[in-house]
């Protein structure tokens, strides 16, 4: 960025952001003292040079507050940089600030924050979706060219579907976990916001990657993700699961899905119809698994060593009682004492031990439909975006919300979700397309020609 | 469930409106969990983990670590080099 196009960011941050609430920590002092210091670094400028990244608060990035959106992490400042930081910082990316999210990535509406809720670009009474909510708001609005945020079961690509943006959950062990703050271990990925399918493949490219702090990324070498989003679909196998086409889904969305399918194959693309069976499983056996992975990674809020402390506590277990009852905000304290069920003595077997056998029947259908096409396509939400407060005291229709995203996470595929058109009333569509475990290359190659073809993302929320 | 027990075993400490509120909207999710008993599972093995996951070593050499200072740095008590938390031992029993 040229020091006017910095001051103009600035300035429109500072406009709009109390309108929107996406971004929860900024420092326009920070941006311009990046925007100064990446004129000095060393190499080949390559794509994401000077480009502004916007980062979700469950990233630690040295120095700066990362609070997981939640009271008992405030004050925490991480003493050092997520791998996928250091990546950025040498790439010469400009981190914009800190974009606010569901506490802990626990929902999906970005309302359980204890900085009050982010409000959707598209209409302000709404929500942007969630987790990542402040992520996909701040790139639907012009905040950030681009954002990082995280996806346990839908939390990048279902706002990215309501705030019209291009967002991307890579492959289990495609990017590296090592600094993000953990929810469940077995399904969470750090992944990118863009604006176009190729601006997501660049942020992708800098991010993925073996890293020997991250026991879990995997040795596999980084596609050329830029060139594939590049290539045409002639020929391509695209399998449409009718589970994901029941009940429930609105008539707008559906309707746009089927106007994609069509396009794909007047593209050349073939259209296959195929079942997977044991979709119905997926939103029970994410929230038993997510759940006990969550109660065991939450364990380490404790007041110890960092965050909240309750004041008046007698003695050590009284302390760590106090300051989590303080510090929670009501999803969390949910999901760590259902976590805490499903894991618990006489339980384990019919809920956490049974939930791992039904993800390995989840996992197959993923196997069996990626024997017969490359990727699958499907809506990223069965509805539009919600209205702020109209789900907050439901947890399970709130969790219900991502029946869609929930199965790649599950089998550690990876999805995309992208711009596919606008309800009447003027609200985004988004389209999900999923792909076999390392198959990125062949999501931007998907989302790149169906991109090239249609206007969306021309379109920009009235602000 | 018993939200009570539960919510003590996981170290949180609730309101009473929270205990009951808790409890209904868990045993709505619970009730909705339900669901996966229909599932055919016989025979079928547990996936905890989607990667073909192998131990991971390292070569045993010394690397930077975080200076005693920077680990300390977010305590929110601490005494000397050392994490500091209210008695742990009640003398009295």
């Amino acid at each position: 960025m040229s020091p006017l196009q910095v001051e103009a960011l600035i300035k429109r941050i500072e406009q709009l952001n109390p309108k929107l609430n996406a971004l929860i920590w900024f420092s326009a002092d920070s941006v311009r003292r990046q925007a100064k210091a990446i004129e000095q670094l060393s190499g080949a400028r390559g794509p994401l040079w000077g480009v502004p990244v916007l980062i979700k608060d469950n990233i630690c990035v040295n120095g700066v507050p990362a609070t997981c959106a939640s009271k008992i992490l405030k004050g925490f400042t991480p003493p050092y940089d997520a791998t996928v930081i250091t990546r950025l910082k040498q790439a010469g990316a400009i981190l914009v600030g800190m974009a606010n999210m569901d506490e802990f990535a626990f929902g999906s509406s970005c309302e359980h924050s204890c900085y009050g809720p982010t409000h959707n670009p598209w209409d302000l009474q709404r929500v942007p979706g969630g987790s990542s909510g402040g992520s996909a708001a701040a790139v639907a609005a012009g905040l950030s060219a681009l954002a990082l945020g995280s996806d346990t079961g839908g939390s990048i690509r279902q706002p990215a579907a309501f705030c019209g943006v291009v967002g991307l959950k890579p492959t289990y062990g495609r990017v590296s976990r090592y600094g993000l703050i953990a929810f469940a271990s077995s399904l969470d990925q750090i992944g990118p916001f863009a604006r176009t399918v190729s601006d997501a493949a660049a942020l992708l490219e800098t991010i993925a990657g073996f890293d020997p702090n991250d026991s879990t990324s995997a040795e596999v070498p980084v596609g050329a993700y830029r060139a594939a989003a590049a290539k045409e679909v002639k020929g391509l196998r695209i399998g449409i699961p009718k589970e994901y086409f029941a009940d429930g889904l609105d008539a707008e969305i559906k309707t746009a899905i089927d106007a994609a399918i069509a396009w794909y194959r007047s593209a050349g693309a073939s259209i296959h119809e195929l079942s997977m069976p044991n979709t119905e499983y997926a939103v029970p056996v994410y929230y038993i698994v997510a759940t006990a992975e969550a109660s065991s990674n939450l364990a380490r809020f404790d007041g110890v060593r960092f965050g909240h402390r309750a004041e008046d506590a007698g003695t050590v277990l009284d302390m760590f009682k106090k300051s989590r009852g303080e510090g929670f905000g009501s999803e969390a304290k949910r999901r760590i004492i259902l976590g805490t069920y499903v894991l618990s003595s006489g339980y384990y077997d019919a809920y956490y031990g049974n939930a791992l056998k039904v993800r390995t029947l989840i996992k197959n259908d993923f196997d069996k439909a990626f024997e017969q096409v490359d990727c699958l396509l499907t809506p990223t939400t069965p509805t539009a975006p919600f209205k702020i407060g109209e789900k907050t005291d439901d947890p399970l229709t709130m969790y219900l919300s991502d029946i869609m995203t929930i199965s790649a996470n599950l089998a550690g595929v990876p999805a995309l979700s992208m711009p596919c058109g606008f309800t009447k009333s003027g609200l985004p569509i988004g389209m999900q397309l999923m792909a076999r475990p390392f198959g990125e290359e062949t999501l931007f190659q998907a989302g790149g020609a169906y991109e090239r073809a249609h206007d969306w993302n021309k379109k920009e929320p009235a602000l | 469930m018993n939200v009570e027990t539960l919510a003590s075993l996981a170290r949180i400490e609730l309101s009473s409106d929270e205990k009951t509120r808790f409890a209904g909207q868990l045993e709505q999710i619970l009730h909705h969990v339900e669901k996966l008993k229909s599932a055919h599972t016989e025979g079928v093995e547990p996936t905890t983990h989607v990667l073909p996951l192998a131990n991971v070593y390292r070569e045993d050499q010394l690397r930077p670590s975080l200076s005693n200072d920077a680990a300390l740095a977010n305590a929110p008590d601490k005494d000397g080099p050392y994490f500091k938390v209210p008695r742990i031992i009640d003398p009295a029993s």
